[in-house]
C-alpha cells in the first residue's frame, strides 16, 4: 500500500473527513473481495500521483461495519467521495484508472 | 503509433483461456502481449469471471481447491515467467481488414491504432447477464447483485432472493446462506440446469427455499431493495416477496461486439471456430475460452482452447511469417 494512502476505522472517519481541506477519497473494502483487490494499486497510483491534493483512505468493513452501515454501503468496492465533509460521489463496482478518476470528479 | 512493433501475437483477454494462451506462446518465444482488460465488477476484468468466485473445486491439480482469484494469480505470473507483457486496458476497436492486425485501446477514434499485431488471439469471454426489469439498474449495488462474493457479507440476516437455475446460481445460493436469513431460489423452469452435485448440495440446505416458474417482474424500493414482484409464469399470478437482496446469477453472454462484423458468429453472439481448431473465419486470429464456447464454459476447458488456439497461432506464424 503507498504510504500516501491512510487507513480509516469507525473512531477515526469523522474527524478525517470533517478535518481535511483536500477532497477526501474513502475506499470500502474486504479481504475476501476479488473486485477490491483490483483497485488498490490503481488508488495507491492515484494516491502517490495526487499527493496532498487529494486524501486516499481505505476503511476494511468487517472490521468497521457501523460506518460501511451509516453511508448504506451494500456492495464492495464502494468509493465514496467527501468534499468539505459532505458526501459528494458514490462508485459502485471496480473500474479502471481513467473511468474512476472521472467519476470521482477530478 | 504508441507501439510501432508488429508483435508476434497478441491475447486479447486474460482468463484461463487468455493466459493458458500466454504461458504456451511466451514459452515458445513468441513474446506474447496481453490486452488483459480493466477492473470491473460484472466478469470482463483482468483474471475473468474466476476473479469473482471462491473456491474453485474442480480444477485439476489442486486436491483442496484454491481460491479463484489466487488460481488466475498463478496463471499470470507462470505467463509472466516465461516472458509474457501485459496492458490494463481493454480493447476498444480491431482492424481485421488487412495484416498486420490493428488494436486500438482508449480512445476508438484515435487515427493510429496502439498496437500492431500478426497474429490474434481472442480470449474477450463473457458477461453476466441482468434481468432487465425497470428499477434493477438503479438499485445496483443497493440490495441488487451481480457477485455474491462481493455482496453477501452485507446481508447478514437479511431475507434475499436470487434468480437463476445453473451452477453459478446454485454455488451463489449456497454461498449467501453463510449469511442470509433466508435464500429464496427464483427458477423459471421447473427444474434445474445445475449440475447434480451443485443441485443436491443446495437442495439439502435448510436456508435455501425454491420458487418454481417464477419470474422477477420489477424491483421495489426508494433508496435499497424493499421487494420484489414476481409472476409465476404458470399461472401468470403476481404476488410480492419481502426480500432486501436480489441476487442475478442467470447466466453470461459473450463479449463479442468489438468484432460485429468482422469475426463470425452465431446468432447468441458466440464466436464461431473451425472445431476442434481455434481457427475463425480470418486467417491468423484465433478464438478461445467462454468467446466462443456456448456449451461447457468451465474453467478447464477454457485453458485447454487456450493451448489449441497458441499452438494453431505458432503453426501459422511458421508458415506465414517467420518461414
Amino acid at each position: 500500500m503507498s504510504d500516501k494512502v491512510s487507513t480509516l476505522t469507525d473512531t477515526t472517519f469523522d474527524e478525517v473527513v470533517n478535518s481535511a481541506s483536500a477532497p477526501v477519497v474513502v475506499d470500502f473494502w474486504a479481504e475476501w473481495c476479488g473486485p477490491c483487490k483490483m483497485i488498490a494499486p490503481i488508488l495507491d497510483e492515484i494516491a502517490d500521483e495526487q499527493g496532498d491534493a487529494i486524501s486516499i483512505n481505505k476503511l476494511n468493513v468487517d472490521e468497521n461495519p457501523a460506518t460501511a452501515q451509516r453511508f448504506g454501503v451494500m456492495s464492495i468496492p464502494t468509493i465514496l467521495v467527501f468534499r468539505d465533509g459532505e458526501l459528494d460521489k458514490r462508485i459502485v463496482g471496480a473500474k479502471g484508472k481513467s473511468a474512476l478518476m472521472a467519476e470521482m470528479g477530478f | 503509433m504508441s507501439d510501432p512493433k508488429i508483435h508476434d501475437v497478441i491475447i486479447l483477454g486474460s482468463g484461463p483461456a487468455g493466459l493458458t494462451a500466454a504461458i504456451y506462446t511466451a514459452r515458445a518465444n513468441l513474446e506474447p502481449l496481453v490486452i488483459e482488460g480493466e477492473p470491473s465488477s460484472t466478469g470482463d476484468q483482468p483474471g475473468g469471471q474466476l476473479m469473482l468466485t471462491t473456491e474453485v473445486e474442480n480444477f485439476p491439480g489442486f486436491p483442496e481447491g484454491i481460491m479463484g482469484p489466487e488460481l488466475m494469480m498463478n496463471f499470470r505470473n507462470q505467463a509472466s515467467r516465461f516472458g509474457a507483457t501485459f496492458d490494463t486496458a481493454k480493447a476498444s476497436k480491431v482492424d481485421f481488414s488487412a495484416r498486420p492486425y490493428e488494436i486500438w485501446t482508449g480512445d476508438p477514434e484515435a487515427a493510429e491504432p496502439t498496437y500492431l499485431a500478426h497474429s490474434v488471439i481472442v480470449s474477450t469471454g463473457a458477461t453476466a447477464l441482468t434481468l432487465d426489469v425497470p428499477n434493477e439498474q438503479r438499485l445496483m449495488g443497493h440490495g441488487v447483485s451481480t457477485c455474491a462474493t462481493c455482496d453477501g457479507f452485507f446481508f447478514r440476516d437479511h431475507d434475499i432472493a436470487i434468480v437463476g437455475g445453473g451452477d453459478s446460481a446454485m454455488e451463489e445460493a449456497t454461498f449467501l446462506t453463510r449469511f442470509a436469513k433466508s435464500v429464496t431460489v427464483l427458477v423459471r423452469r421447473e427444474e434445474l440446469r445445475a449440475s447434480q452435485i451443485m443441485q443436491d448440495r443446495a437442495l439439502a440446505n435448510e436456508k435455501i427455499r425454491f420458487l418454481w416458474n417464477t419470474e422477477v417482474v420489477d424491483v421495489v424500493g426508494e433508496h435499497s431493495v424493499e421487494k420484489l414482484i414476481v409472476r409465476n409464469n404458470k399461472t401468470d399470478e403476481t404476488s410480492d416477496l419481502e426480500v432486501t437482496g436480489l441476487f442475478v446469477a442467470i447466466g453470461h453472454r459473450p463479449n463479442t461486439d468489438l468484432f460485429e462484423g468482422q469475426l463470425e458468429m452465431k446468432d447468441n453472439g458466440y464466436l464461431v471456430t473451425d472445431a476442434p481448431s481455434s481457427l475463425t473465419n480470418i486467417d491468423g486470429v484465433f478464438a478461445c475460452g467462454d468467446v466462443q464456447d456456448d456449451s461447457y464454459r468451465q474453467a478447464i476447458t477454457a485453458a485447454g482452447s487456450g493451448c489449441t488456439a497458441a499452438l494453431d497461432a505458432e503453426r501459422w506464424l511458421e508458415a506465414n511469417i517467420h518461414a
